[in-house]
């Protein structure tokens, strides 16, 4: 039924054939590893400085400003403009840091990204790692970003660092628990962790449509813990620039304070990425059950185009969050949690559980 | 404690109302707005290609004017430096020699007219008291400079040139008429 023009496991089988034609399995292994990196690589460089603009030109158009209009046509040239500024920059590591520390946190930070985005179905087969986990493996990766983030707040030697790492910490391991439950739900009815499965269940139609109401909430709950997951505005405790300057990364300059600003736009990616997976089908077309026709014109638009679609369509959604609300108080954000996301997707996931044991889903 | 007037109100703090508790509504108005917000048009003036409109008769640098022949119409009569409230203007008076005419249009004229574009402000009284329209505010700023000293704007760059005359029907008195 679903159209096979569009389907990348062709492209990647051939590759992996010709490759083993020429060489031996580990050479194969390593080389499609390598290939595998650099195509993730340039995909993440790629995507900061398209989300660095976008951010600020919808920062710009909300607040009713121009947003960056002068290097490059409407700007477009501003992000890598940045990106040339923060390589000149001198990578200051203050004197009474903790060297090793201080310098590893970034890379660690980054290389979280990279390994949460392993499992991630940029279109029909073209996914990196699928394996038969893929929501556990992302929540469990997501979560040791907090790591990278401690370190950073501990090593830099400054009150205020600490505090927002602190801050963070406390944060993460709250809101871990909402978005577990969030994805859960989408996994009970699809009966499957692994990410190409549950993309499969919504052959017939997104969750989000199929699930009911309880669905809708969990998606709200979804996207309201993952904002503050990935540290964004109203839950941008960990930076809090008017409290703690700028938080964990306050002492970090040049380079090594890109990699955070790269790592935050990556987070917001993935976990966008995963929102439009569970609730909006990832690469899966725009189906309704039942309606052949419309269906097939549907799975004339490519894969790829509708999972960046959906994904682009929740970032804006999360920027446009970040644009509107104030920042939160610390214990107005683990009230928020604790007091009433935690309880109401707790109930919400035995709702969803009924609905798919019943059947009462599309 | 009495108050000074009856107007005064006591405030009373209202409790909020369960929707109003659930933030949600409000959250969802704050959405609403920040959208309509996309839409509008951005009132930023792109400053070097595009620059803001003056009022016709915003009062910025002076100028002194020429006549349609070309000869100077300030005639050193004072007023001009006597209405200014800052003392900003000076001027050495001289009496026009045979053969002149082309150059000034009276028997007098000032040989030295300097205004300290640091003392002036900008009030247009010298404009007003002129009797000869021969001083004139024009639209043009004062551009920054390193010394003081040139802020003193003398005759050289206050008389305006044939070449290209400084357009002052605006702002020019129209019960004036002088002989031109």
């Amino acid at each position: 039924m679903l159209l096979t023009i569009y389907d990348f496991t062709r492209l990647t089988t051939a590759i992996h054939t010709w490759l083993t034609s020429k060489m031996g399995d580990t050479l194969v292994m390593l080389s499609e590893m390598v290939m595998v990196g650099l195509c993730t690589l340039t995909f993440f460089v790629v995507l900061c400085l398209i989300l660095v603009y976008m951010e600020r030109k919808v920062s710009a158009f909300m607040q009713i400003r121009m947003g960056p209009n002068r290097v490059g046509p409407w700007g477009t040239v501003q992000a890598i403009a940045d990106t040339v500024k923060l390589l000149l920059k001198e990578g200051l590591t203050p004197d009474g840091a903790d060297k090793l520390l201080f310098n590893f946190a970034p890379i660690l930070v980054v290389a979280i990204c990279f390994a949460a985005m392993a499992p991630i179905a940029f279109g029909k087969g073209l996914a990196i790692w699928d394996i038969n986990i893929g929501v556990l493996y992302i929540s469990a990766i997501s979560s040791v970003g907090v790591i990278g983030i401690l370190m950073a707040g501990w090593s830099s030697n400054n009150k205020y660092s600490l505090l927002g790492a602190m801050r963070s910490g406390a944060q993460i391991v709250s809101y871990e628990l909402s978005i577990g439950m969030a994805v859960l739900s989408i996994v009970v009815l699809s009966g499957s962790l692994k990410l190409s499965d549950i993309i499969m269940a919504q052959e017939s139609g997104w969750w989000i449509f199929r699930g009911h109401i309880p669905a809708i909430i969990a998606f709200i709950i979804f996207i309201i813990a993952s904002t503050a997951e990935i540290n964004r505005a109203p839950f941008d405790m960990a930076e809090a620039e008017s409290e703690l300057t700028a938080g964990f990364h306050a002492e970090y300059s040049g380079m090594k304070f890109a990699m955070f600003f790269l790592a935050e736009y990556v987070n917001m990616f993935i976990v966008c990425a995963i929102g439009a997976t569970l609730f909006f089908g990832g690469w899966m077309p725009f189906h309704i059950g039942g309606l052949v026709a419309f269906n097939n014109v549907m799975d004339f638009i490519p894969s790829p185009i509708w999972f960046f679609g959906k994904t682009f369509g929740l970032i804006f959604l999360i920027m446009w969050f970040r644009w509107t609300f104030p920042r939160l108080r610390i214990d107005q954000l683990l009230t928020l949690e604790w007091k009433f996301l935690l309880p109401i997707s707790m109930i919400n996931l035995l709702l969803v559980t009924l609905i798919a044991i019943m059947g009462w889903y599309f | 404690m009495q108050p000074l007037t009856n107007r005064s109100v006591q405030v009373k703090k209202r409790q909020m109302t369960l929707i109003e508790r659930m933030y949600l509504p409000a959250i969802f108005n704050g959405l609403i707005i920040t959208f309509k917000h996309m839409f509008k048009k951005s009132p930023t003036i792109r400053y070097p290609e595009v620059t803001r409109e003056f009022a016709p008769v915003y009062r910025g640098l002076h100028v002194l004017k020429r006549d349609d022949k070309g000869a100077e119409r300030c005639t050193a009569c004072g007023l001009c430096a006597v209405s200014c409230p800052a003392e900003a203007i000076t001027m050495i008076a001289e009496e026009r020699q045979p053969g002149e005419e082309k150059l000034y249009r009276e028997e007098k004229y000032a040989k030295v007219y300097e205004i300290n574009m640091l003392r002036c402000i900008f009030c247009g009284l010298c404009e007003e008291a002129c009797p000869k329209e021969a001083i004139f505010l024009t639209t043009e700023t004062v551009p920054s400079m390193y010394n003081r000293a040139d802020f003193i704007y003398g005759k050289d760059k206050l008389v305006e040139t044939m070449e290209n005359r400084v357009d002052v029907s605006k702002r020019q008195d129209t019960n004036v008429h002088l002989n031109d």
